[in-house]
This record gives structure tokens, C-alpha cells and sequence, in this order.
């Protein structure tokens, strides 16, 4: 059982991390100060919560890596977080329609986490879902001013929700690890939660005055096991670069 | 007209009454055009430091080397970015909008630190922006807290707060690395050897060269002189740097057992002005990537004034 905890305590902290560090890339590049201190807020958060994450899995674990190791000294296949969040930044807008339709998810899954019987995961999560609901009305309030903004703004927006709509799919895939541990009470099974969060989404969507996207093919899936898109290789390369040519340097 | 001049000059009286007296001045207060003119440059060039400076170090956040140093680097300039905000506030106080002050910054009006010219090119520079950058800045910062202007002392008083945590985080970063071996040393040596100078530039052009500063000592918007802030840097940072075993690149350097005071060879005065003058090694991409972010977030602004227009219209039709 350790074993399948300590796998999805990955996903969560992978999860978290790479939107985290998609959000540091922007510091200092965002389009009005105020969302410069907001965006690195938002990814301060994501990366803190990352790290009591794996810090739990590294206990867990019982092999001495510490969260840095896991971290720094894993390849993009070892890598769990869901194709999302691990999209390129592109404009504001796909900024912003990446990290509402994270958030929306995030607010479910780790309101529902506060209640697992694996109580240092329930911990993290009483101090996360605060958090998220800050982004995630940071996230939707742009959603709104952005779709129904002028011309532009909508039609930038909507193209970012049908490129990144296709994404969505995969994180309400349950697996055999996620049954498991739902099932023992440690983890929250992310189908339950999809019909809640498509109501969500689909209220603010339209209220943005903006339209979903059809579901195409479901063949946007795979992180969850390592298969990702190429955008990870390189996200790690620049992540890791410092940490694994200077191995012996304590930083 | 001449009861109006008159008029003028009592006020001015006044006005250098209570300066002399140590009162603040605040938005609202009669001050000489000169004094808003001049605060303002000064006011504005110190928030334009703070955002062009996210730069050097924003180059940095994605690669720190672990999750304890990305953390607090994002934190770091996430300040950065927080003094801009509230130096930009407090400059509109004297009537000048953010907005016009980017304009003059984009357009290469507006002048910024020196020091953000240049580039940022290991990890241990990091930890030496923090110890000699910040370090630098703090010893105007402080002394400039006492400065006449109200607002301009608050937010000051409120940085320097924030400043000195990121100088010990800047030296905590040098520390770790020194005591990590050959290659953390050899690290911070090299990191050491190429902002030293640059940094003791910050403090400005020597005394006798420096044009603004007789008005700004009368009005009390500048308290003490760039080679004396200077040399209590350099006596302040020498001492850390021997400390550590860091070799100075400076051969003229030299205790003097009179004054006990560091003497310095002579800074590189051509560089500094080619700096402050545009041609530093990174002002170009320092002000591209400014005029880009500010060019291509302005959809986004557009979007925002358009939506509270709407939602605006929506209320008033409403009520």
C-alpha cells in the first residue's frame, strides 16, 4: 500500500510543481504589475505545496532521498503530473484557461482530500484548498474579463480553451492505484469528481461568453504513467541543469 | 505678478522652515516644483531599479537548484516586484502616473541601477546580489528612510525592512556554497571578481561630478553623499569578503591605519557612463524585455478597462 501512496502523493506533487514552476517562468514577463506579484504568488503556492508533498513521499519512501532528489534526479518519464500543467504559457490567456481549469479541478480534489484517512496528506490538504481557492478565483475572474473583454481577449481566449480543452479528459481517468486508494479512504477518485467540476466550468465558460470546445479523440492522456508531451523534456532540462552538474554542492 | 512671486518666495520660506525644522512633507503639502520634479526622477528611477532588477534574478528562478532556493528566489523577487508597485504609488502622489513613468522608461528616458545592466551568468550570483547588490542598496535605503518626503520615507522604511532579509538570504546563499568545497568557492570567486566593481558604480559618479545633489542635501531628499555611502560599503563589505577568504580584484587596495578606512583604486568611470548611458552589456534586452511584456500584455489591459466598462453599464442599467 506504501508503495501505491507514495506513487500518488507523485502525481499530486508532480502536479503541483510543474504548474508551480510554468508560473515562475513568467516572473517578471506578466502583463501588469499586479499579476506579476499574483502569478508568483499563485506559483509560490503551488511549489510550496509541492514540497510538503514529496517531503511526505520521501518518508514514505524509506529509501533517503530527500525532496530534491526526487525532484532534480528524475527523468520526464518518471515525471506523473497530468499533460495540463506542463503546457507552455503562451499568451495570458492560455495562462489563464490552464490554471482555471486546474484550479476548478484542484478546489474538488483537495476539498476532498482534507478527509483522507492518511492524515499527513489530509494536513497538506487543509492548508491547500485555501489556497487554491484563492487562485482559483484569481484564475476565474480573468476567465470573465478576458472572454467577455473585447474582441481580441475573447477570441485569444477561446482559442486557448479549445487548444487546451482536449487536456481535460485525462485528469478524470481513474486507475487501478487511484481505486485502491480510494477505497482504503487515503485518496479521492477523480471520475467522482468530474460531473461537479463540468458544471462548474461549463457556468463560468459560458458566463465568459465563451463556448467548450466538442471532446474530440481521447488520445490526450498518458501522464499519469510517464507519457508526456515534449514540452516536459525541456521543462526538466532547465529545471534540473544547475542541481545535476554540481552534484557534490550542498546549495 | 510681483505680489505673486512674492507670494511664492514665502511659501518657499516656509517650506525650508520645515524641512530644517524635520517635518515631513506630504502630497497635499505646498512644495517648490523643483522638489516634485526632483523627487519624482528619484522616486521613479528607484521603482524602475526594483522591476528591472526582477530581470537578472527572474533569470535564475527556473533553474535554482533546490526546491528550498527556487521557493525563495520566486519570493524574493515576487517582492521586488511588491516595492515597485507601492514606489509607483508613491510617486503618483506627486502627481505623475505609472503610466507616464513606463512610457519614459521604455522610450530609454528614465534612468535605473546601473548594477541591473549586467548579466546574471552562475548560480552564486544569486547569493552575491543579495550580499553586494542588496547590501549596496540598503545603505542608501536607510539613510534615505530619513528622508523629507512622507511617503517616499514610509515605503522606504517598509523595503529596507524587506531588503535586509534578502542580503542575509543573498549571504546564506555564499556561506553554503564556500563551505561546500572547491567548486562552491571557486563558484562565488568568480561571481565575486565580476560584481565588485559594478556594484561600488552604484553609489553614482563622485562628489564633484554628481550635478543634482546640492538641491537634494538642502530639501533633505538626499542625507548623505555618494563617496561617503560608498566608503561605508566598501569598509562594511571588505571586512565580509576577507572573512570568506575572497580575493578583492583590486591591487590598489589598502588600509588606511589613519582613517581606518579601505582605500580603493579608481572605478572604472568610462564603463560606468557607458552603462548609465545605455551601453551596458544587458540594457538592451533589460528594456526589450520590458517594452515586451508591457507590449504584449496590452490586449489584456484593453480586455480588463473594457470588461469594467461593461460591467458598469450593466449596473446602471441595473439601477
Amino acid at each position: 500500500m506504501n508503495e501505491k501512496t507514495f506513487e500518488y502523493l507523485l502525481r499530486l506533487a508532480d502536479d503541483r510543481l510543474i504548474l508551480g514552476h510554468r508560473l515562475s517562468e513568467l516572473c517578471a514577463h506578466a502583463p501588469i504589475l499586479e499579476e506579476d506579484i499574483a502569478l508568483a504568488n499563485i506559483g509560490l503556492d503551488c511549489i510550496g505545496q509541492a514540497k510538503f508533498l514529496y517531503e511526505v513521499a520521501a518518508e514514505l519512501e524509506g529509501k533517503n532521498r530527500t525532496p530534491d532528489d526526487i525532484v532534480y534526479f528524475r527523468e520526464a518519464i518518471a515525471y506523473k503530473n497530468l499533460l495540463l500543467v506542463e503546457q507552455p504559457n503562451g499568451d495570458f490567456a492560455q495562462t489563464i484557461v490552464r490554471q482555471f481549469l486546474y484550479d476548478s479541478f484542484g478546489i474538488l480534489l483537495f476539498d476532498k482530500l482534507q478527509n483522507s484517512s492518511f492524515v499527513p496528506l489530509a494536513g497538506i490538504a487543509q492548508k491547500a484548498v485555501k489556497e487554491i481557492r484563492y487562485h482559483y478565483r484569481h484564475s476565474s475572474q480573468w476567465l470573465l474579463r478576458l472572454g467577455d473583454g473585447t474582441e481580441e481577449s475573447h477570441q485569444r481566449t477561446q482559442e486557448a480553451l479549445n487548444n487546451l480543452w482536449k487536456f481535460t479528459d485525462e485528469i478524470f481517468l481513474s486507475d487501478e492505484t487511484e481505486n485502491l486508494l480510494t477505497e482504503e479512504g487515503i485518496a479521492v477518485r477523480s471520475s467522482s469528481l468530474k460531473e461537479e467540476w463540468l458544471k462548474i466550468v461549463t457556468e463560468l465558460i459560458t458566463k465568459a461568453t465563451l463556448s467548450i470546445p466538442e471532446s474530440g479523440v481521447k488520445v490526450y492522456k498518458g501522464g499519469r504513467e510517464g507519457k508526456h508531451s515534449e514540452h516536459l523534456g525541456h521543462l526538466l532540462a532547465e529545471m534540473q541543469i544547475v542541481a545535476r552538474s554540481y552534484p557534490e554542492i550542498q546549495w | 505678478m510681483i505680489e505673486k512671486s512674492e507670494n511664492i518666495a514665502s511659501l518657499e520660506e516656509q517650506f525650508n522652515q520645515r524641512i530644517a525644522n524635520g517635518e515631513t512633507i506630504e502630497p497635499n503639502d505646498w512644495m517648490p516644483e523643483k522638489y516634485r520634479k526632483q523627487l519624482v526622477r528619484l522616486i521613479s528611477q528607484h521603482a524602475h531599479s526594483e522591476i528591472i532588477g526582477m530581470l537578472p534574478e527572474g533569470n535564475w528562478i527556473t533553474r535554482a537548484p533546490s526546491l528550498r532556493r527556487k521557493l525563495a528566489l520566486l519570493a524574493k523577487v515576487q517582492d521586488e516586484a511588491g516595492h515597485g508597485h507601492y514606489l509607483y504609488s508613491s510617486a503618483e502622489t506627486l502627481g505623475t502616473s505609472r503610466e507616464e513613468m513606463f512610457d519614459q522608461l521604455h522610450e530609454g528616458k528614465a534612468k535605473y541601477s546601473s548594477i541591473f545592466n549586467y548579466p546574471t551568468l552562475s548560480w552564486a550570483d544569486m547569493g552575491m546580489i543579495g550580499w553586494l547588490v542588496d547590501g549596496a542598496a540598503i545603505i542608501n535605503q536607510t539613510t534615505m528612510a530619513k528622508c523629507s518626503y512622507g511617503p517616499y520615507s514610509r515605503a522606504l522604511i517598509r523595503i529596507c525592512k524587506e531588503e535586509n532579509f534578502h542580503k542575509k538570504q543573498g549571504m546564506e546563499i555564499i556561506a553554503t556554497l564556500i563551505a561546500s568545497g572547491e567548486k562552491g568557492k571557486a563558484m562565488v570567486q568568480e561571481s565575486f571578481t565580476r560584481f565588485w566593481w559594478p556594484t561600488l558604480m552604484m553609489f553614482g559618479p563622485h562628489d564633484s561630478n554628481s550635478p543634482n545633489s546640492a538641491d537634494m542635501m538642502k530639501w533633505k531628499i538626499k542625507l548623505k553623499s555618494n563617496d561617503e555611502l560608498r566608503q561605508r560599503f566598501i569598509d562594511m563589505t571588505v571586512d565580509q569578503a576577507l572573512a570568506w577568504e575572497l580575493r578583492i580584484p583590486d591591487d590598489k587596495l589598502k588600509f588606511n591605519e589613519t582613517t581606518r578606512s579601505w582605500e580603493t583604486g579608481e572605478i572604472d568611470w568610462e564603463e560606468f557612463n557607458a552603462v548609465i548611458n545605455g551601453s551596458g552589456p544587458c540594457n538592451h534586452e533589460r528594456l526589450e524585455a520590458r517594452r515586451n511584456a508591457h507590449d504584449n500584455g496590452k490586449w489584456v489591459r484593453d480586455a480588463a478597462r473594457a470588461f469594467e466598462e461593461k460591467q458598469r453599464l450593466k449596473n446602471k442599467s441595473a439601477a
